[in-house]
């Protein structure tokens, strides 16, 4: 098992903060859990919808997404246990070729919500070698404030699907919790996005 | 002789205004699934196990789209913990299910999924309904369709075994 995790630079509550921020037209999926947490903690609007089960299930919300807004920018942020529990949705991904998504992998080699046990990123997986495998061409790993902030453009207005592993610390944080009435989130989102005739 | 009932279906989809079509390649679906492909104006989305499709059809609703799966039942048992997400946030919701383990079933294999489809997307919370009569698919279909999509519903078709050719494995 491997600790260096509790080492990388990046703090996944600034990554969250810095990519809310970076584009204000964004829309953004992020899965179980601790990524719902952090985006909440850096500004809960309707442009974002946390998804509190569902597991796996992240990056193919996105697609359906993106798919239905050619014109929009969609983010899927998620964690690297959810994104091991639906692997296949990026090759999924890699077929359909959405041109205005990015999925962000915030990877901390751990299962935040079930006491840090470490996943398979802690040892031998490569996400992004596995994303490049399924196919998608643009994929690379984000390790410290430097390259994410030369990065960011890209990510937020780059020929999709985009896919980044951003390696954040391993580290305990407070639960910032989003509201879940998923009923709720998905009518606000459809209403920020659709108008109240979506309602 | 090709069978008329995918067209159908087709016909329905198009009269609902269906904008995504997920699938998991079915050769009792494969005509319905190459009309899609065929069509412009339906975005075909192929995914490599079923669950995948429950989230795009929610992702596709969240951004205005309608979405639609088709799929066999075996598949049925990939989507169990992903239709949460379709009933703890009320997305509509509409599966097209062709049939196993029913009629001259040749693979035992197929018989776990295929005679528990029905109560196992029941206990998920959908409501279900199956067609046999080839000449009843269309009407169905448009019902379905307009379960999900106008009454807001989460729904599946189930399309009887009988509807397609008997599969031997050439035995």
């Amino acid at each position: 098992m491997s600790d260096r995790a509790k080492d990388f630079p990046l703090h996944r509550r600034d990554v969250a903060k810095t990519l809310l921020n970076a584009r204000v037209d964004m829309l953004i999926v992020t899965g179980l859990g601790s990524t719902n947490w952090d985006f909440t903690a850096a500004g809960d609007c309707p442009r974002i919808f946390p998804l509190w089960g569902a597991m796996g299930g992240a990056v193919t919300m996105g697609l359906g997404l993106a798919l239905a807004q050619p014109d929009k920018r969609v983010m899927v942020a998620t964690g690297d246990g959810e994104m091991l529990m639906g692997i296949g949705s990026l090759a999924t991904v890699a077929v359909k070729v959405p041109k205005n998504l990015t999925i962000c992998v915030f990877d901390n080699e751990r299962y935040g919500e079930t006491g840090m046990q470490t996943t398979h990123t802690a040892s031998v997986t490569d996400l992004a070698a596995t994303a490049h495998g399924l196919g998608i061409a643009d994929t690379g790993i984000i390790r410290t404030e430097d390259e994410l902030a030369e990065s960011l453009d890209h990510l937020t207005t780059g020929h999709g699907p985009v896919f980044r592993v951003i390696k954040v610390r391993a580290e305990p944080l407070d639960f910032v919790l989003p509201s879940k009435d998923g009923v709720h989130l998905k009518n606000r989102f459809r209403q920020a996005l659709l108008g109240d005739d979506a309602l | 002789m090709g069978m008329e009932w995918p067209n159908d279906i087709y016909a329905a989809f198009k009269e609902a205004g269906v904008d995504q079509v997920a699938y998991v390649p079915d050769a009792g679906h494969k005509t319905l699934i190459n009309a899609c492909i065929a069509d412009n104006d339906i975005k075909a989305v192929s995914l490599t196990t079923e669950e995948e499709g429950v989230a795009l059809t929610a992702g596709a609703w969240l951004g205005g789209d309608k979405c639609v799966m088709l799929m066999q039942s075996s598949g049925v048992g990939n989507c169990i913990n992903m239709l949460s997400l379709i009933e703890t946030c009320r997305f509509p919701f509409v599966a097209f299910i062709t049939m196993r383990g029913q009629w001259h079933e040749f693979n035992p294999w197929q018989m776990p999924m295929g005679t528990t489809t029905k109560q196992t997307l029941e206990l998920a919370g959908l409501l279900v309904e199956e067609v046999e009569d080839p000449a009843d698919v269309g009407p169905q279909a448009a019902a379905i369709l307009h379960k999900a999509f106008v009454g807001q519903q989460s729904a599946a078709l189930l399309l009887n075994q009988r509807l397609v050719p008997v599969k031997t494995f050439g035995k």
